[in-house]
């Protein structure tokens, strides 16, 4: 399986990396942009996208717009302190599987990935 | 509107020290910033700036040694300079992104800013009042600094 992790943050991709566990891909990419992320996703094709959403240059709900419109099957977990339910709602109208809200812990993590790769 | 806004940052400062630490950060009396050049920056701060339905920034400030108690719980095991400048970024973008379940999707946060140097004085965004949060965990201080005003549209 191939993971790539979206988020500024360097401290959030390495905890997400870590906790859902190195081993069990083949390959993890990141990006610290919008951008990136559509740029790595095209040129990896990951299985699984977790996707930010605060970003410079290009935000993590656009860029799931343009992940999306390149592969409408696409994976995408969203990741993002933005608590208010709109955002929330907005993520999953726009294709993402799931939404997770920061602080994250390694067992929320876990847990909101393996639920979107129920689907 | 102050006393408001500054138990919603209560909120996210105190659900994030539990989330990630598993334990409890105690809050001091918030006070005023005398909006001269105190310095009441730690070692490592990140700034928000804050626009749409509010005006302003958020600040988070805290100590070499509070960072470093602090990565581990994440994950990591080796922490440094930069881990501390990124942890430090991520949990102003938090408590800041976590605003926004009582201040609604109009509450726009920006990506953080950081600034190492524990004589880098702090100032309120113009015309806007600052309020400093004091935080306490694990024997280790910290601040959140909340310098709001409700923009004029939404007033």
């Amino acid at each position: 399986m191939k993971l790539l992790i979206v988020d500024d943050s360097l401290i959030m991709r390495r905890a997400i990396e870590r906790s859902l566990g190195r081993s069990r891909f083949t390959e993890v990419h990141t990006a610290t942009t919008g951008s990136l992320a559509v740029d790595m996703f095209e040129r990896h094709k990951p299985d699984v996208v977790t996707m930010d959403i605060t970003m410079p240059d290009m935000d993590g709900l656009s860029a799931v717009d343009l992940i999306l419109k390149k592969n409408p099957e696409a994976v995408i977990l969203v990741v993002s302190a933005l608590a208010d339910k709109a955002t929330a709602v907005e993520a999953v109208k726009r294709g993402a599987l799931g939404f997770l809200l920061k602080p994250i812990t390694a067992e929320s993590i876990q847990t909101a990935f393996d639920n979107i790769l129920s689907y | 509107m102050e006393e408001a806004i500054l138990k919603i940052f209560a909120q996210s400062i105190t659900r994030y020290f539990a989330t990630v630490t598993g334990g409890e950060a105690v809050l001091g009396t918030p006070y005023l910033s005398d909006n001269d050049s105190e310095s009441i920056a730690f070692d490592f701060s990140a700034i928000i700036g804050i626009t749409g339905s509010h005006r302003g920034n958020i600040y988070y400030t805290a100590p070499r040694e509070k960072l470093h108690a602090l990565l581990p719980l994440i994950g990591e095991s080796a922490p440094d300079e930069r881990l501390c400048a990124e942890l430090v970024g991520e949990i102003t973008n938090t408590i800041s992104g976590n605003a926004r379940e009582q201040l609604g999707a109009g509450f726009m946060i920006s990506t953080p800013f950081i600034i190492e140097g524990k004589l880098v004085s702090v100032h309120a965004a113009k015309d806007t009042t600052c309020y400093i949060l004091p935080v306490s965990w694990n024997s280790h201080s910290s601040r959140v600094l909340v310098s709001l005003q409700q923009s004029p549209a939404t007033s």
